[in-house]
Parts: C-alpha cells; structure tokens; sequence
C-alpha cells in the first residue's frame, strides 16, 4: 500500500513536471492552463454532464479492450468499430416506416452492437486466417471505415441540397435519448455504460470464457494442448470488443450529436487504448481514470478560447500518464530482477 | 494517364511523393532489422516536422531545419530505446503511447505556427539538366530530399549486404543471445540502430513540412504517414530495396487518388486518402499466403514459386522481444 501510494505521487510528479515544461515552452501561463481546464471541467452542471457524457463510451471501450487485451491481442482497430457501430444505428434509424420510437432505437442499439462486432470480427479473422497482424488489420479497418463513413456523409446520406463535414441531418426529436431537466448527458447511456462494466467484471472473472482468455493471453500454445483453441477465442474476445465500441458509437448517434459526423469516434477508441494501459488491465480503475480522461479532454476544449492554446494538451497529459506509469512499472520490475 | 497528368508529369510527383516515406520506411527497416519496434512512427513524423518547421522558420535556414527533425526523431528514440531495451517493457505499448503523445505535442507547440509561412525547400536544377530531353526534365525537377531518398536507399542496402557493422546489426536482431556469445553487445547495437532509425524518420517528417506540403497546421497532411511506413517495412519484407519500390507504389496510389478526384467529382478526396489501406491488407494477406505456400510445397508452378520468391520475407527472429543478458 507504502508502495502504492508512493508510485502515484511519483508518477503525478513525472507527468506535472513534464507538463509544466511543456507550458513553459509553449511561453503559456502553467497555473492558469491547469485552473482553466479545471473550470472547463467541473464549473457547472453542464460542463459536468459533458464530462460525463465522454466518460461514457470511454468506458464502454475500454472494457471491450480488456477482453482483447486479455487474450494478448492489440484491438487497435476499435476505432473503428465505434465508427462502423454508430454507422450501423444511423441505418436503423433512417428507416421510415417503423413509428414506436423506442422500437427503432432497440433496433438500432442491436445493431449498432452487431455492426461493430462484424467489423472486429473482421480484423479477427484478418489474423486468423489471412495471416495479418492485429495492429495492422485494425489500422488499415480504421481508415477504410473513416472513408466509408465519409463516403455516406457526402453521397447517399448528405442533407438535401447540401453536403458537408458538418454531417447528415438531424433525427427527429423522438429518437433523442432523453436526459434529466438541466443535464446534457442520456441517462440511458450512463445506466448502459455501468451495466457493461458490471458485465464485464463478471465475464472476465466469474466465468469460464474469462479463465480462457487469460489462458490463452499468458500461453497460447499451452492453451492448445488443453483443447483451448487459441482462434476461436481471439475471434470470440474481439467479437466482444467490438460489440462494446459498437454501443458507444450508438450512444454517440442517440444520446450525442443526434446526426452522423465525420468524426463521430472522436479519437475514444485510442483514448481507450491509453487508458486500459494505464489502468494496468485492471477493471476496478476503469471508471475512475475514465472519468480522469474525460475532464482533461472536456477542460481542454476552452483552452483555445481562452488562453490561445491548443487543446491538444489533454493528450499530451494523458500520453504522457500512460509512459509514466509505463517508466514506474519498468524500474520497479528492474529493481526486483536485481 | 490519370486525370489531367501527362505521363512525365505522374512520374515526377510520384517520385516526390515518395521520397519522404522511403526515407521513413528505411528508418523503420533500420529499426526492426536490430528487432525493435517503433511503433511511434505516426506522432513522430508529425512531431519532427513541426520541429523542422519552427526551426527552419525561426533560423530562416532550411538545413536546420531538416537538421532539427532528424534531433526531434532521435529524442523520440531515446524513449523508445530506453523503454524497451533497458527495460524490457512492451514495444508495442510504449510505441503506441508514444506515439500519441507525440502527435498533440506537435498540435500544442506547433499552434502558433499554424498557416504562417515559411521557408520551402525549392527543386533544383542538376548539372546537365539543358542538355536532356524536356519530358526527363520535368521527371529530374525534384527536391533535394528525393536525391537524398535514393542515394540512401543505396547506402543502407549496402550497409546490410556488405558491411561488418551491418552484419552486427543483424545478427542481434536474429538471435540476440547468440550475438552476446559472439562478444557483442545486443543492447548497444539495438539502441543505436533505434537512434539512428529515429533520426531518419525525423528527416522524413522535416520533409514533409519543408518540401511536399510545406508549412505547419492541424491538420498537416502528413497524418497516417507513420502507419504506412510501418506497414511498407511488412511490405518490403525488411529488405531496403523492396521497402523502397513499395513507397513508391503508395505514392503512385496517393497521386493517382488526387487524379481519380477529378474523375468522380462528387466523393470527397479523403475517400481516396485511404485507398492505400485497404491495399495494405491485402497485400499483407497475399504476402503470408505466398511465403506460407511456397514453404509447404517446394516444387509449385513456376509462376507460383516466382510469387513465392517474390512475396517470401521474414521477419527478424528477435523482432519485439526484448533480450535480457543472462
């Protein structure tokens, strides 16, 4: 617990350090930079429910990620199984003819889910039929659903008369998922989000498929001697992964943006990525770092308004946890070597 | 002929084009051939051509500039190199966070360059150039960086063919215990390989933002540059002459995306941007078939063991496992 304690303040003071430099450089205000996104976090009710409502398919990623990451396998491709997710709900949603609006939004949850895992399974089978390494299949998947999706915005998906970045038309009004009075964030994502994270803490630890995966992450080729098939679970935990991206790109349609943008991922998939490494694949931290990363990424958004910053100095503070946390577990390990 | 591009003219950009990412991808074939992966190559590029650019802009000097890259990459290679090789950490995670750590950084710091102009490296004339027929004239109007593309290509494939330091270097890279009996020191010659390595790919990203698309901004235009430079390492099968010919193969795609722009007018040129992907991954695919084919059966058809010599590569043995001295 000493020890603990000890790495957190340790790693807090590599990342202030590094930050304060990187200010520095910059010529900016430190203190103002770090009580601005502070503001642009907490000042309010909405800027919380802001926050709130990225920490949602935050957390809805990264738990698919400690499925795949949990059979050792690199899912950077959850971007774009967010992308294709959000893809997949917008389609159900455009059909005109169904009228109950929860009916349509049932539908297009399912679909989103199914979207998104088709397009992890894709990559899968790219690794374990065609030979494709996870990083690069993933990769490439990203890009082609980035084109796809903006092939949409601008051909048969684009508003009448105009096409641009801004997006398709808003839905009607109906299949907004509601939020409370004075709260900009639906309700029902946060309910879906904490719903999936208790999920997921039961399938990886109270269940067989949970044992597997760890079997196969740690040995696979011991694995296979116990009639565990390797394939058949990477296929299986990124099926998963991309079930969970999937919802969070429908909670982006429904409870979000109410459109499809061109960047309706918004970099979460990645983010997420970051984030499952500097949890330690642990599930217990998921929330609460995500909650850490959705204030700094909400924070930064009033940097450029207010002090001329760019806002990207979310990333750099988050990158720069993950490679602290990275630095702290690597001496320590070589100290324990030694 | 593609769109309105004579055919002297598709050459010469093609061969533009391409000379950033050969001088990335060889970085990255440097890298890997001593068995480390650098997967930050995205943010890198992205952070070494913001340097070059302030740099060059601040000091007016373009060979600063290119100068300021390369050290922008090799900081970025310290951390990778320490990381994996002294402690034994995962590649691919450090790479990774890394690399976009990287590219925000060059958002942050980069933003008050962002659209101001600067100095561009112009083409330059060579010796002889009257003297040649006006179609090999418009091919041989080039930037510095593309001869500097070429003659590197050379220089590397000798490096590793015919040269004792480049033998070292692979051999840690195939079996880094077996080089330690031998009386070498694997993590020495890794991180200098990672450093070197590093201080290419910050040349190709001071190419970018000094001669192709001049100029700093968010975006850029050299975002996902990086991953296909990794991705041609793959594709030439980690040796320097095919990582090469497979860059100018994505340039030709990048270049031909901008014609068949003109074509169907009414698909967004970022559509096409991503042409190379999908490519990516079938090649990749093509490529494990091929090597994996030809492997099980020695004698096919002659045409299926010319795809087989032609798409056979393998990695480096020791590639992303880190050596620890016993």
């Amino acid at each position: 617990m000493k020890k603990l304690s000890f790495d957190i303040v340790l790693g807090g003071l590599l990342v202030f350090g590094f930050t304060y430099l990187v200010l520095l450089i910059a010529g900016a205000p430190v203190l103002d930079a770090f009580r601005h996104i502070w503001l642009g976090a907490f000042s309010s009710s909405i800027k919380i429910s802001q926050v709130l409502s990225v920490w949602v398919p935050l957390t809805l990623c990264s738990c698919g990620l400690l499925f795949t990451f949990r059979a050792n396998l690199w899912n950077i491709g959850i971007e774009g199984q967010v992308t294709m997710g959000a893809i997949g709900a917008m389609a159900v949603l455009r059909i005109p003819f169904i009228e109950h609006p929860s009916l349509v939004l049932t539908l297009a949850f399912l679909a989103s889910m199914l979207c998104g895992g088709a397009w992890g399974l894709f990559a899968g089978f790219l690794k374990t039929r065609g030979g494709v390494h996870e990083i690069f299949g993933g990769l490439g998947l990203n890009f082609v659903s980035q084109g796809f999706i903006l092939w949409l915005i601008f051909g048969p998906w684009k508003r009448p008369g105009i096409a641009s970045m801004s997006g398709t038309e808003l839905l009607p009004r109906k299949l907004w998922l509601a939020s409370l009075p004075g709260w900009r964030v639906a309700s029902a994502g946060i309910i879906i989000a904490v719903a999936v994270l208790i999920l997921t803490w039961l399938f990886l630890e109270k269940s067989q498929l949970g044992l597997k995966l760890k079997a196969i992450g740690q040995n696979p080729k011991a694995a296979l001697l116990y009639a565990i098939s390797p394939e058949r679970f990477y296929l299986q935990s990124i099926f998963i992964a991309g079930s969970c991206a999937g919802i969070a790109g429908f909670l982006q349609i429904s409870g979000v943006y109410h459109r499809l943008i061109p960047s309706i991922s918004s970099g979460y998939g990645y983010l997420a990525l970051l984030l499952v490494m500097l949890s330690g694949y642990r599930i217990i931290l998921i929330p609460i770092l995500a909650f850490f990363f959705a204030s700094l990424n909400v924070g930064a958004i009033q940097l450029p308004i207010v002090l001329q910053l760019d806002s990207a100095l979310s990333g750099v503070i988050q990158g720069c946890c993950v490679l602290s946390a990275l630095f702290i577990l690597g001496i320590r390990q070589r100290r324990a070597r030694s | 002929m593609i769109g309105d591009l004579s055919l002297p003219m598709l050459i010469a950009s093609v061969l533009a084009a391409s000379a950033p990412l050969i001088i990335i991808a060889l970085g990255e074939t440097l890298a890997e051939k001593s068995g480390v992966i650098n997967l930050s190559l995205d943010g890198v590029v992205l952070f070494s051509a913001m340097a070059a650019f302030v740099v060059a802009k601040e000091t007016d000097s373009l060979l600063l500039g290119f100068f300021a890259g390369g050290c922008a990459g090799m900081l970025t290679g310290i951390v990778v190199g320490y990381f994996s090789i002294y402690l034994h950490l995962s590649q691919v995670a450090v790479g990774f966070a890394l690399s976009l750590l990287c590219r925000d950084l060059a958002y942050f710091l980069g933003n008050p360059y962002s659209r101001v102009q600067g100095p561009a490296m112009l083409t330059s004339k060579l010796p002889f150039f009257d003297a040649l027929p006006s179609s090999l004239q418009i091919i041989l109007t080039q930037p510095l960086t593309v001869w500097f593309a070429l003659l590197l290509v050379a220089l590397i494939y000798f490096f590793f063919s015919f040269s004792k330091a480049g033998l070292c270097l692979r051999s840690v890279g195939e079996n880094p215990a077996a080089s330690f009996a031998r009386g070498l020191n694997p993590a020495k010659i890794q991180m200098m390989a990672v450093l070197a390595g590093a201080f290419l790919v910050g040349i190709g990203g001071a190419a970018y933002s000094l001669s192709l698309k001049p100029g700093w901004g968010r975006p850029q235009g050299a975002e996902g540059i990086g991953w296909i430079g990794l991705a041609l390492v793959i594709f030439g099968g980690w040796n320097p002459i095919r990582v090469a010919l497979g860059a100018v193969f994505f340039a030709f795609l990048q270049v031909s995306g901008i014609g068949l722009q003109d074509l169907f007018p009414g698909v967004p040129s970022q559509v096409f941007q991503t042409a190379p992907f999908p490519l990516m991954i079938f090649t990749l695919i093509f490529m494990h078939y091929s090597t994996s084919r030809s492997r099980k059966q020695g004698t096919g058809n002659r045409l299926q063991r010319l795809a087989g010599k032609l798409f056979m590569s393998r990695a480096p043995r020791g590639l992303g496992q880190s050596y620890r001295q016993e």
